[in-house]
Order: structure tokens, then C-alpha cells, then sequence
């Protein structure tokens, strides 16, 4: 492609993209990277006991695009009625990369009427936001969504 | 210090689906930021939320580091007589909070 040339000005352009892209390096090693996909799946296995979970039913609502990642807006229903025999039992949302691939567990019952919840999250890196509806009939149903993040929660210090 | 914002309508129609929603100042730290000097920030978050309706619990959170500061929740409930919603914050470091909101339903 770039035969050798005598062009001092490709070289010193060449020479300054690498420099520009080994400069960005560190700064993405820098975020605390310890939540995995594997972390995330086994998370998962511990609410459903490795039991089956469909996709469908949830609705995960979030912002796809976050320019704030220490304060997410993030809102799970489920459409599922909320009868005494057949209801939503509890929402459970994980992560993919922030430090702990847990978000919260919200335990519900047949009185709230609607199954949705409402919170604020965290996310360190743009990366899959995962919720999971437990129904009283022990079958579990999911949504995922993919966000982008721009300024990560979590990494900066605390004078 | 630490304070609620509750909010619950004051009174509503018996079988109505009502929306209630709740803040509770803390500062959520994750555990996962340093100081300057590179010391790590102890962990100091808010751990459950637990919402109840004359007496019996209609609502419950557990809460993890990614939860935002001053954690927000908005969650449903369907009312059928009039009584009082309690509200309980339980974290780290010994933090312990409850509120109140009464509704009148006709």
C-alpha cells in the first residue's frame, strides 16, 4: 500500500497518528474493567438457577445515548397482568462492565397493579444493560439494551 | 442530614393504580473510586429499600453500587382503603432512615 518513500511528511504524519492512538490507550485501561460478559451470564444464573429466560414481555427503557453515565435514567415494565395467581414477582437489572454486573432487584407482588419501576443508574462504559422479570409461575422473561456512554461514572477522584 | 422526598397522592378512588415515588439524599459512594493518593474510597451505599402499607410490605429494593446517588424510585401500588405508606432506607456505616405519607381513599 505505502511504497517507501522518501516523504518526510508521511513519515512524520504516520509517526503522529501512532503517537495520537498509543496517547488514548491508557486512558481506556485506566476504567475499572472487572465486570465481564461471564460475570454478567453467571449474575444471571444466580436469580434464575440457570432456568430457561425467554426474551419478550420487558420493556427496558433507557436513553441509548448517555453523555452522564453517573446518573442514568432507567425505567423496566413488564406487560404482564398482576393478578393473585398469575403476576410479575420480582425485576432484576444487571450489567455488562461496570465493577459489579448487579444493579438492583426489585421485589414486587399481585397489589402493585402495574409492574414497572423507575430508578437512577451508573454505568462506567457503554455497554448491554440487561433486566430480567421473574412471573409467579417461575418462568423468566428479559430485555436488553444497548448504551452508549461519554462521560463514565466511577473513575474520576475523589479530592 | 439525610432527607426524604416522598411522594404519594393525597387521596385517590378505591382500586385505583397509584404511582409512588421516592429520593433519598446519600452519596452512594461505590467503593470503587480513589483518592489523589490513591487510598481507595470505602464503600457507603444505601443496601434496601422496603416500602409497606399498613404494615404489610408492598415494595422492596436491594441496592447495589450502581445505583445512582441520592437513589430515586418510582414503583405502582393499588389502593384500597385509606392508611399510611412507610418507608424504610437501610446502608452501610449503620444508615438508617424511614418517612411517611398517608392516603385517604374514598
Amino acid at each position: 500500500m505505502h511504497p517507501p518513500s522518501n516523504s518526510t511528511r508521511r513519515q512524520f504524519l504516520g509517526l503522529a497518528g501512532a503517537a495520537a492512538v498509543l496517547g488514548t490507550a491508557p486512558v481506556v485501561t485506566l476504567r475499572p474493567a472487572e465486570a465481564t460478559p461471564e460475570r454478567l451470564a453467571s449474575a444471571i444464573r444466580n436469580v434464575t438457577g440457570g432456568a430457561a429466560v425467554k426474551t419478550g414481555k420487558v420493556k427496558l427503557e433507557v436513553p441509548p445515548l448517555v453523555e452522564n453515565g453517573n446518573t442514568v435514567p432507567l425505567t423496566v415494565s413488564v406487560a404482564h397482568p398482576m393478578a393473585p395467581e398469575d403476576h410479575v414477582s420480582s425485576i432484576h437489572v444487571f450489567n455488562e462492565k461496570n465493577p459489579q454486573p448487579n444493579v438492583a432487584n426489585f421485589h414486587l407482588g399481585p397489589h402493585a397493579g402495574r409492574a414497572q419501576v423507575s430508578t437512577r443508574i451508573r454505568l462506567t462504559d457503554s455497554q448491554k444493560v440487561v433486566a430480567i422479570a421473574k412471573l409467579s409461575d417461575g418462568s423468566f422473561w428479559s430485555a436488553s439494551v444497548d448504551v452508549v456512554v461519554t462521560l463514565a461514572a466511577c473513575t474520576e477522584e475523589v479530592i | 442530614m439525610a432527607s426524604a422526598l416522598i411522594n404519594v397522592p393525597a387521596r385517590a378512588k378505591r382500586g385505583d393504580i397509584i404511582e409512588i415515588k421516592t429520593l433519598m439524599s446519600h452519596i452512594m459512594e461505590s467503593g470503587y473510586r480513589h483518592k489523589a493518593s490513591g487510598e481507595a474510597v470505602p464503600r457507603d451505599i444505601i443496601t434496601s429499600f422496603t416500602c409497606r402499607f399498613n404494615g404489610a410490605e408492598i415494595f422492596r429494593a436491594d441496592l447495589f453500587p450502581a445505583i445512582a446517588a441520592n437513589p430515586f424510585f418510582s414503583f405502582f401500588t393499588t389502593v384500597t382503603e385509606s392508611g399510611k405508606f412507610e418507608f424504610e432506607w437501610i446502608g452501610d456505616k449503620g444508615f438508617s432512615e424511614t418517612a411517611s405519607a398517608s392516603i385517604s381513599v374514598e
